[in-house]
C-alpha cells in the first residue's frame, strides 16, 4: 500500500498518531447538565401546585431548612407541610420511577440490541398488573387488616414472577446463543398474564375502576413511605446497570464477537436483565404502569448524543427523572382538583416532544 | 511454533464438522484453509478462537485454548468473522477501541495506554480521516480495514480471518490481503484465514490446508495442493491450473462444453 512506512524509519521515530478523541470532558459536561436539569425540575415540581405557598417562596423555604442558613421565607407551617409531606415525596418518587424506567429501558435496548424494546418486554408489566388485580380483588373485603398496602407488594411479586417464568421458559427451550427465544417467551408470558387478569377482572367487575386507574399510573398518593419502599431496589439496580454500561456497548457488535473479545455475554445479559427487572418491578409497584418513558427517554438521549451506551445509560437516568417530574406537574394543575393520570400525560406530551427531536435530528443531517 | 492443533474434533448438534485435525503453524506464518462450503473451515477457526467446544488439543503459545478464561483467550487470538456486525451509529474510533476490551478490567474503562494503542493503529492503517466517521457511512473496503484494526487492537500473536475478502471487489481484496501480509511480517503474527478464492489463497499464504467434510485432505504449498484432479475430487469442479513463470498458481474455472 502506498501509505506503508519503511520499517527502519518507524522504529527510529515513533509514529506521531493523532490522539484519539477522548470523550471524558464531554461525558463530565453531560453528567453535570443531567444533574442540574434534575435539580431544577425538582425545584419546579416542589414549587407548583394548586394549594400551598407562592411558588417563589418554596426555594427560600428549602434554603431556610439548611443548617446555618436563616431566611424568612414567609411560608407557614401548614404550607410547608404541603410542600414537604405532599409535593416533595411525589417529586422524589417521580424522579426515582422515571430514572428507573428509562435506565431499565436503555439497558434492555442495549442487551437485546433492539431499540424498540421497553422495560416491560419480558412480562414485568403484565405480571405486576395481574398481581395488583389479584390484590385489589382480595383486599376488597378485608380492608385495613393488612400491615402494609398489599397492592405494591403483589405487583412487585407478580412482576418478578412473570420475568422469572419468561426466563425459565426462554432458556429451557431456547438456544442460549440467541436472545430471540427469550423475547418470544416474554410475549407469551405477557399474553398469559393479561388473559388471566382479564378473566379475574371479568368475574370481579367492581374492582375494574381501581385496576384501570392503577394501570394508567399514579403518583398522587405518593408518600415518604413509598419512597423508602422503592429506594433500596432502585439503588441496587441503578448501581448494577451503571457498572455495565461499557459492556453493553461491547454487546452491540453481536454476541459472538463480544465473546471473541472476552466478554461473558450470558452473564452480562443475565445481570443486566435481573437488575433492570428488579428496579422496574419496584417502580411499577408504587407507581402503576407508566408507559412510554422507558422508550422515549433513551431514544431522545440517543438522538441528541449518539448511540454509545456509556452516555445513553447514565443520561437516560437523569433525563428520565427530570421527564417524569415534569410530566407530573401538568397533571395536578390542568384539571385541578381532579388529577390526570400520569401515564396519559407522559404519552400526550412525550409523543410530540419525541417527534420534534426526530425532526431536529433529521434536519441536522 | 505458536499454534498447535492435535486431533481437533468439533461437533455441531451431534454432527462432526471437524474430524481429527492435526496442524502446526509457526510465528510469522500464514496458513490458508480452503475447501468447499460446509467443509468445516469456519468451525476450525472458531475452535482455535475458543468460541466453540472441541475435543483434542488446540494450543496457542503452549497454552490450551479451552483452559483460558474468555479474556485470556481474547488476548491470545483475534477473530474476524465473515460478517462482522458494525453498528451504523458507532464511530470508527469507538469501534476499534472495543478491541481493547480484553485488557480493560470488567467494570473499568480504557486506560491512556489503550487509547494510545488504538490511535497508533488508526494511524498505521491510514484510518485517521475516518476516526470520527460513523461505521454506517463506510464502504466495503473501509469496513474491512476497520474490522482488521479492531482485531489488531487486541494485540494478539494469532489473527484469524474468516473469508476476509468475500464482500470485496478485486482491488479491495488485494488491498486487504496486502495489508494483512504487511502486518503479519511487521508484527510476527500467526495468520490463519479461510478463503474461497483459490488463486488469492495460494498467492498470499505460505501454506494451504484443504479441508473436505471436516478432514484435512491435502496440505502444503499452492503448487502441490491446487491441482485440477484434487479440485475435481473435492470441489466437484472442472478447472484448469496454470503455473505462471513467477511461481504463481492460477486456478481457472472451465465451462462444461455441451456434454450434458
Amino acid at each position: 500500500m502506498s501509505t506503508s512506512v519503511p520499517s527502519d524509519v518507524s522504529s527510529a521515530v515513533p509514529p506521531v498518531a493523532e490522539p484519539l478523541p477522548d470523550a471524558a470532558g464531554l461525558r463530565a459536561m453531560w453528567w453535570t447538565i443531567g444533574v442540574v436539569v434534575v435539580i431544577l425540575t425538582a425545584l419546579i415540581g416542589a414549587a407548583v401546585g394548586p394549594a400551598g405557598p407562592a411558588w417563589w417562596r418554596v426555594p427560600l423555604a428549602l434554603l431556610d431548612r439548611l443548617p446555618l442558613v436563616g431566611i424568612d421565607s414567609g411560608v407557614t407551617d401548614a404550607q410547608w407541610n404541603i410542600v414537604w409531606q405532599i409535593r416533595a415525596p411525589r417529586v422524589v418518587l417521580a424522579a426515582l420511577v422515571g430514572a428507573m424506567l428509562s435506565l431499565a429501558g436503555a439497558s434492555y435496548q442495549g442487551v437485546f440490541r433492539n431499540p424498540l424494546v421497553d422495560p416491560y418486554l419480558l412480562g414485568v408489566a403484565a405480571g405486576a398488573g395481574l398481581g395488583a388485580t389479584v390484590a385489589f380483588v382480595v383486599n376488597r373485603d378485608a380492608t385495613a387488616t393488612w400491615p402494609i398496602d398489599p397492592v405494591p407488594l403483589a405487583a412487585f411479586v407478580g412482576g418478578l414472577a412473570a420475568v422469572a417464568l419468561t426466563y425459565l421458559v426462554g432458556t429451557a427451550f431456547g438456544n442460549s446463543r440467541s436472545s430471540t427465544t427469550l423475547v418470544l417467551a416474554g410475549v407469551a408470558v405477557t399474553s398469559l398474564a393479561t388473559a388471566v387478569q382479564a378473566f379475574v377482572l371479568q368475574r370481579n367487575n367492581d374492582v375494574v375502576r381501581q385496576v384501570y386507574s392503577w394501570i394508567l399510573g399514579r403518583l398522587t398518593t405518593a408518600s415518604w413511605a413509598d419512597v423508602r419502599l422503592v429506594l433500596p431496589y432502585v439503588a441496587v439496580s441503578t448501581v448494577v446497570l451503571l457498572m455495565h454500561r461499557r459492556l453493553i456497548d461491547v454487546l452491540r457488535i453481536g454476541d459472538d464477537e463480544a465473546r471473541a473479545l472476552g466478554v461473558n455475554v450470558d452473564r452480562v445479559r443475565v445481570a443486566v436483565v435481573l437488575a433492570a427487572t428488579l428496579g422496574t418491578s419496584a417502580a411499577v409497584a408504587v407507581s402503576g404502569l407508566i408507559g412510554f418513558v422507558g422508550i422515549i427517554v433513551p431514544h431522545a438521549v440517543r438522538l441528541l448524543l449518539g448511540a454509545s451506551y456509556r452516555l445513553v445509560v447514565p443520561l437516560s437516568m437523569f433525563f428520565g427523572a427530570a421527564f417524569l417530574i415534569a410530566a407530573d406537574i401538568p397533571g395536578r394543575v390542568l384539571t385541578s382538583p381532579s388529577e390526570t393520570p400520569i401515564g396519559v400525560v407522559t404519552a400526550f406530551f412525550g409523543a410530540p416532544f419525541f417527534l420534534l427531536i426526530l425532526r431536529l435530528r433529521e434536519a441536522r443531517r | 511454533m505458536n499454534v498447535r492443533l492435535t486431533g481437533v474434533r468439533v461437533e455441531y448438534e451431534g454432527c462432526p464438522v471437524v474430524v481429527g485435525l492435526d496442524e502446526q503453524i509457526t510465528v510469522g506464518e500464514w496458513l490458508c484453509v480452503i475447501g468447499p462450503n460446509g467443509a468445516g473451515k469456519s468451525s476450525l477457526l472458531r475452535a482455535i478462537a475458543g468460541l466453540v467446544p472441541y475435543t483434542g488439543s488446540v494450543q496457542v503459545c503452549g497454552r490450551e485454548v479451552a483452559a483460558l478464561s474468555p479474556r485470556e483467550a481474547a488476548r491470545s487470538v483475534a477473530f474476524v468473522p465473515q460478517d462482522p456486525v458494525l453498528p451504523d451509529d458507532m464511530s470508527v474510533a469507538d469501534y476499534v477501541l472495543l478491541g481493547r476490551n480484553p485488557y480493560v478490567r470488567t467494570f473499568s474503562r480504557e486506560s491512556a495506554h489503550d487509547r494510545d494503542v488504538v490511535a497508533r493503529l488508526i494511524d498505521d492503517l491510514s484510518l485517521g480521516v475516518y476516526a470520527r466517521r460513523m461505521l454506517g457511512t463506510l464502504s466495503g473496503g473501509e469496513r474491512q480495514r476497520v474490522v482488521i484494526a479492531r482485531a489488531l487492537a487486541q494485540e494478539t500473536p494469532v489473527l484469524l480471518l474468516d473469508e476476509p475478502t468475500s464482500a470485496l471487489d478485486l482491488g479491495h481484496q488485494q488491498h486487504s490481503l496486502e495489508l494483512v501480509d504487511r502486518l503479519r511480517r511487521e508484527r510476527n503474527l500467526v495468520v490463519v484465514s479461510a478463503m474461497h478464492d483459490l488463486t488469492l489463497a495460494g498467492l498470499y499464504s505460505d501454506r494451504l490446508l484443504l479441508m473436505h467434510q471436516g478432514v484435512g485432505v491435502a496440505r502444503g504449498a499452492a503448487r502441490d495442493v491446487l491441482r485440477s484432479e484434487t479440485l475435481a475430487e473435492f470441489y466437484g469442479v472442472s478447472a484448469r491450473v496454470v503455473h505462471e513463470a513467477d511461481g504463481t498458481v492460477v486456478v481457472v474455472p472451465q465451462r462444461n462444453t455441451g456434454d450434458l
